[in-house]
């Protein structure tokens, strides 16, 4: 299990800079970084710090076990993310 | 090294309020002073994202914390180009950035766009937002569809607003007077017209499978709107983005759905379609739309071209149009006439024609590269206007003018504070995260009001 990012997210990125396993993508620079509508976390790589709930300014991350209803989906398109960008 | 440098930061939207904080918690730190035209801070923070999308509103607490708990003072209720003057600002400021947004929209350039019951979208928005400017907007809506022009994350707000219950969006900060006209409307259907088609809609795929999932509302989709042509096909495979992709996934399992039964009211979305005229005597009764194809022109960019021919017409009342925002010039200040921004190298207002730097003068947010992103884009663009306003701050000249700039009454930082704690204990007693004081006059004295 791991971290989600929920449909809230507006790219304020201050948790990539507070996560130290680099798991969310897509980083400045990164050729998808302007296109994407948020960031995600990459399941493989998480490990559960909560580093990055703290930082979060509008509490868009949420432990694998608190997601609320209305964002349970944001899981799998948090992990579909980083399935497709391979 | 040790002269005190000052700053006016004109717009207290979130580009203005990134590049506040970033002025402030830099090494230079110098005195930031942020003009606004309303009382209100943080721009479309408060007065565009929707009152059903509250969770974004706490990014204000960070501003609050950032902006004013760094220091920097709030002149609400001045506006700049009104109440006081670029050329005084340039008098008592080593630096002037300006952070005033897109406060106007696109037209259409049809037949009757304005008819009553024909709206830009962003002015809806500001009426239920609670925006001052927009509270005698009384938008028609005592018919049973509406259309929207458009479909980026503008259009879904506006449906979603449209169609949501009553009782769900009496639980938000929705104005007052937008939840009782809300309550009246007789809208029961919200058809959404996107010039392009399904794999270039502009929604971002969280708006739009929130659409597919309101209680009591039908998403409708039809099979044949959700198919892609060729040229979108081939784009989606070549350099599709993840939301596009998300997005031609999401409408086509909303295609394939069945009809909902007992659903209170509708949103149809309709791709390839454009609008060519609105029809009425008084007041808008129909749009008349026409077909689209696309094609990729040399730059790759895929292009609507509309087919002569056969047209639709839908009966309607109200009509939204969703198809952007557009800055307005400032007197005194160089102005971009075929991109509506200020004429910038990277955040350095420059001249528009030699492209020389306008000494002191600066720019970020949407006055700067034009109303695109989201929220967290402006960090990024004020870091790059903060890094370069630091780079000349040592040799910007000092203002003639030493001390404060004679302005008129105005809301401070207190005063936006104890308006704050005005809205939100009124919507305690309610449920609610707050209740919006929505004209200057109402505003002006809760400021007023001790803390």
């Amino acid at each position: 299990m791991a971290y989600v990012i929920a449909g809230s997210c507006v790219k304020d990125d201050v948790c990539v800079e507070v996560c130290p396993a680099d798991c969310i993508h897509p980083t400045r620079g990164a050729p998808d970084f302007e296109t994407a509508e948020q960031l995600y976390i990459d399941p493989e790589t998480c490990i559960d710090c909560d580093a990055c709930v703290e930082a979060c300014p509008v509490d868009a991350i949420f432990a694998p076990n608190e997601v609320p209803a209305k964002w349970q989906h944001f899981a799998e398109v948090n992990a579909d993310f980083f399935a497709e960008r391979l | 090294m040790s002269r005190r440098t000052r700053v006016a930061v004109v717009g207290a939207g979130p580009a203005g309020a990134y590049a506040a904080a970033q002025l402030r918690a830099s090494r230079a730190r110098p005195d930031v002073d942020v003009f606004e035209r309303l009382p209100t801070p943080w721009g479309l923070l408060r007065g565009g994202v929707a009152p059903d999308h509250q969770e974004i509103k706490a990014l204000a607490d960070t501003f609050e914390a950032e902006v004013f708990g760094r220091g920097c003072r709030f002149f609400g209720g001045v506006e700049v180009g009104t109440d006081v003057h670029h050329a005084d600002l340039m008098r008592h400021y080593h630096a002037v950035v300006y952070a005033v947004g897109a406060r106007s929209d696109k037209t259409l350039g049809i037949e009757n766009e304005h008819l009553p019951g024909s709206l830009p979208a962003t002015d809806f928005v500001g009426w239920f937002n609670g925006h001052p400017d927009r509270r005698d907007l009384d938008p028609l809506l005592d018919v049973r569809r509406a259309v929207i022009i458009g479909n980026g994350n503008v259009a879904a707000d506006v449906a979603r607003i449209l169609t949501r219950s009553v009782d769900e969006l009496a639980r938000t900060d929705i104005a007052d007077h937008a939840l009782a006209a809300l309550r009246e409307s007789r809208i029961e259907e919200v058809v959404v017209l996107g010039r392009r088609g399904p794999a270039q809609a502009a929604f971002t795929s969280a708006e739009l499978r929130e659409l597919g999932h309101m209680d009591g509302v039908e998403l409708r989709v039809a099979p044949e709107e959700a198919e892609l042509d060729l040229v979108s096909t081939e784009w989606l495979d070549e350099e599709g983005t993840f939301t596009a992709r998300r997005n031609v996934k999401l409408l086509r399992e909303f295609a394939a759905a069945a009809p909902q039964a007992g659903a209170r009211a509708r949103i149809v979305l309709r791709f390839l379609r454009s609008p060519v005229a609105l029809h009425g005597a008084s007041r808008v009764e129909s749009i008349e739309i026409a077909r689209n194809v696309l094609s990729r022109d040399e730059a790759g960019t895929i292009r609507a071209r509309t087919l002569d021919g056969e047209t639709e017409t839908i009966e309607c009342g109200l009509v939204l149009r969703s198809v952007g925002y557009r800055a307005v010039p400032l007197p005194g200040v160089p102005f971009d006439e075929r991109n509506y921004v200020l004429p910038n190298d990277r955040g350095r207002v420059v001249d528009g024609d030699t492209r020389a730097v306008v000494p002191g003068v600066y720019a970020v947010g949407w006055i700067k590269r034009g109303p695109t992103g989201i929220l967290g884009t402006n960090k990024r663009d004020a870091e790059e206007t903060v890094a370069r306003l630091l780079e000349d701050i040592d040799t910007l000249p000092d203002p003639p003018e030493a001390g404060d700039l004679p302005l008129p009454d105005h809301v401070s930082a207190d005063g936006w504070r104890a308006i704050d704690t005005t809205e939100t204990s009124a919507g305690e007693a309610l449920d609610r995260p707050r209740v919006k004081l929505t004209t200057v006059d109402e505003l002006v004295d809760a400021a007023r009001q001790p803390a």
